[in-house]
């Protein structure tokens, strides 16, 4: 028999924390928060470097020590919440299935709130050719070994990719004695945000060699070494330029993707840009009453603007709650000149709103132009643009029209 | 002229360090803090870190830990010395102090988790 919820919260990371919080604030207190893992804290568990809560708190706090201020709140408040429970499924009409270790528990759900966070890309990902030993991780697995459960991946390391996290991993490497070689982008650009760099690897002489990508991995039972090619402006490796670089770990940090597990089979529409669900303004998927927010929606630098959101979010599932859906129009967004993804993807009503967007290439000096039909929506002069940084911007209530795109571009 | 990345806030301000009539001038900075940071950089550079101390007796093997204060860049790996030597007894609780004064450098190291 499933048991009815105003709201299924799943996930209890940052971003689901906050939704559950704000719910309750709002006077919505029949709500559950599913987390798989055996505690409340999501991905910020395994952070324990400082940088979180900056904007939010004006402080520099560890991912444990960020999330404790939520976990907190939400005893407090005396909210529900179930760890080492799974959500296997999700139904059009709101059905959650989970495992627990009671067994399989069921909720029909007034409104459904996603806060799923994302996945790492793997070796299989990206396609490394080469053999399978050990000593390969993603980033977050080997964040994961380190920082929960004291393992440590070997001892002399290179790291594929400058996303945030392997940045990150090379720190904590050194800082655990680790000889960490070099850190190898493919791209012309760093991924991740320009103070890892500095005080990632700038402070420990780790050199990051950009236009360079592992061609081959190798190694029989144990990783003994990486080939990696200069590539040209087509990303193709040239041949020529192959070296060998002796290791015993080999650390991606390739990118994240929002966790998309449960959007199929709920039928909610995907953004091939973003991997995650087309949301409205509202953070409502393309299916009425199921909500996403935080990394499981679209990838963000930042906690802070992960719990951020799922206020906004949790106002609008509070509304949906009380009065239904009241769509007054169906405008699309699109990406235009340099815009990698955009969010949201859909504008139903006239409402103020922020979007978040992602540049596709590093600009300087750029104005990022949203206009529908032709007409200027805003215009705004931004002096640095990086696609390693997610920029934000408010729109305000009653300047969308029900008629044509919205188009948002760099000129 | 030197070029720093301001690291206090994700903003990543690239900073122009240059000297002007026997002192420090900074530009670049979004805020004020962007100066204070490369102003402090250019004198005496400081970082904070975070690693993990072993817990005797407790659900987990280790516990995260922080200094509660940079620490001169120098004295980061004397610190991880201190810190991989040192060990906790469960419980521990979030914000506990497991050394004091680690290394001479007047900083804490904290425990960012409970451990029981
Ligand atoms: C390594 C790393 C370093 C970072 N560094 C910083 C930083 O320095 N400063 C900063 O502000 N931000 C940082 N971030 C970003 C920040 O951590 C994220 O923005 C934030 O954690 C996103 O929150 P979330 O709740 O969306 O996702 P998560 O924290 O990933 O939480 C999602 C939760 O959902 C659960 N879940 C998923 N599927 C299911 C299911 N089917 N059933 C039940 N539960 C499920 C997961 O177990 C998880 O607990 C970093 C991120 C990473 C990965
Ligand atoms: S100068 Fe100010 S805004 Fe710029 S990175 Fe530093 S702290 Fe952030």
């Amino acid at each position: 028999m499933a048991e009815y919820k105003d709201a299924v919260i799943i996930g209890g990371g940052p971003a689901g924390l906050a939704a559950a919080i704000a719910l309750d604030k709002l006077g919505v207190h029949d709500i559950v928060i599913l987390e798989r893992e055996k505690e409340l804290g999501g991905i910020l568990r395994q952070c324990i470097h400082d940088g979180f809560g900056l904007q939010r708190f004006g402080r520099s706090l560890s991912g444990p020590e960020y999330a404790r201020i939520f976990i907190d709140e939400v005893i407090e408040r005396g909210i529900c919440f179930h760890t080492d429970t799974a959500v296997i499924s999700l139904s059009p009409d709101r059905h959650v299935k989970a495992v627990s270790p009671s067994g399989l528990i069921e909720y029909d759900a007034g409104a459904v709130i996603l806060a799923v966070g994302c996945k790492e890309r793997s070796r299989g990902s990206i396609m490394i050719p080469g053999e399978r030993p050990s000593g390969v991780f993603t980033a977050g697995s080997a964040q994961a070994y380190m920082n929960l459960y004291n393992r440590f991946p070997g001892h002399e390391a290179i790291i594929l990719g400058s996303g945030d996290i392997g940045l990150i991993m090379a720190r904590r490497l050194t800082l655990e004695g680790v000889h960490v070689k070099a850190v190898f982008e493919i791209l012309d650009h760093p991924n991740g945000l320009e103070r890892n760099i500095a005080q990632c690897l700038d402070d420990y002489g780790i050199p990051l060699f950009l236009n360079h990508t592992v061609t081959d991995i190798h190694g029989n039972s144990r990783l003994e070494g990486v080939t990696v090619c200069k590539v040209d402006d087509c990303l193709r490796p040239v041949k020529e330029t192959a070296e060998f670089h002796s290791c015993d770990t080999l650390i991606l940090s390739v990118g994240l993707r929002p966790d998309a597990a449960l959007l199929d089979g709920a039928g909610i529409m995907i953004d091939p840009r973003t991997g995650g669900a087309v949301v409205d303004e509202h953070f409502m998927t393309s299916v009425p009453g199921i909500f996403t927010s935080g990394n499981g929606l679209h990838v963000h630098d930042l906690a802070d603007f992960a719990s951020l959101e799922s206020e906004h979010l949790a106002v609008s599932a509070a509304g949906f709650l009380k009065d239904g859906l009241h769509n007054e129009m169906d405008v699309d967004v699109s990406c235009g000149n340099g815009v990698g993804h955009i969010v949201p993807q859909k504008i139903h009503s006239a409402d103020g709103f922020s979007l978040s967007l992602r540049a596709s290439s590093v600009m300087d000096d750029a104005v990022l132009r949203i206009s529908q039909s032709g007409k200027d929506i805003l215009r705004k002069k931004i002096r640095r643009v990086r696609p390693s940084e997610m920029l934000m911007v408010d729109i305000a209530g009653g300047l969308v029209s029900p008629d044509g795109n919205v188009e948002v571009e760099f000129i | 002229m030197k070029k720093l990345t301001c690291i206090i806030c994700p903003n990543g301000c690239v900073l122009d360090v240059g000297s002007a009539d026997g002192g420090i001038k900074v530009s670049g900075n979004l805020c004020p803090k962007g100066e204070a940071y490369a102003r402090a950089e250019v004198i005496s550079p400081k970082r904070t870190i975070s690693s993990s101390i072993r817990v005797i007796g407790g659900d987990s093997e280790i516990v995260s830990v922080r200094l509660d204060r940079a620490v001169p860049k120098d004295m980061i790996f004397p610190v991880m010395d201190a810190i991989r030597r040192a060990h906790a007894s469960a419980p521990v609780h979030i914000g506990d102090v497991l050394i004091h004064d680690v290394a001479g450098t007047g900083a804490d190291v904290i425990a960012i988790e409970d451990i029981s």
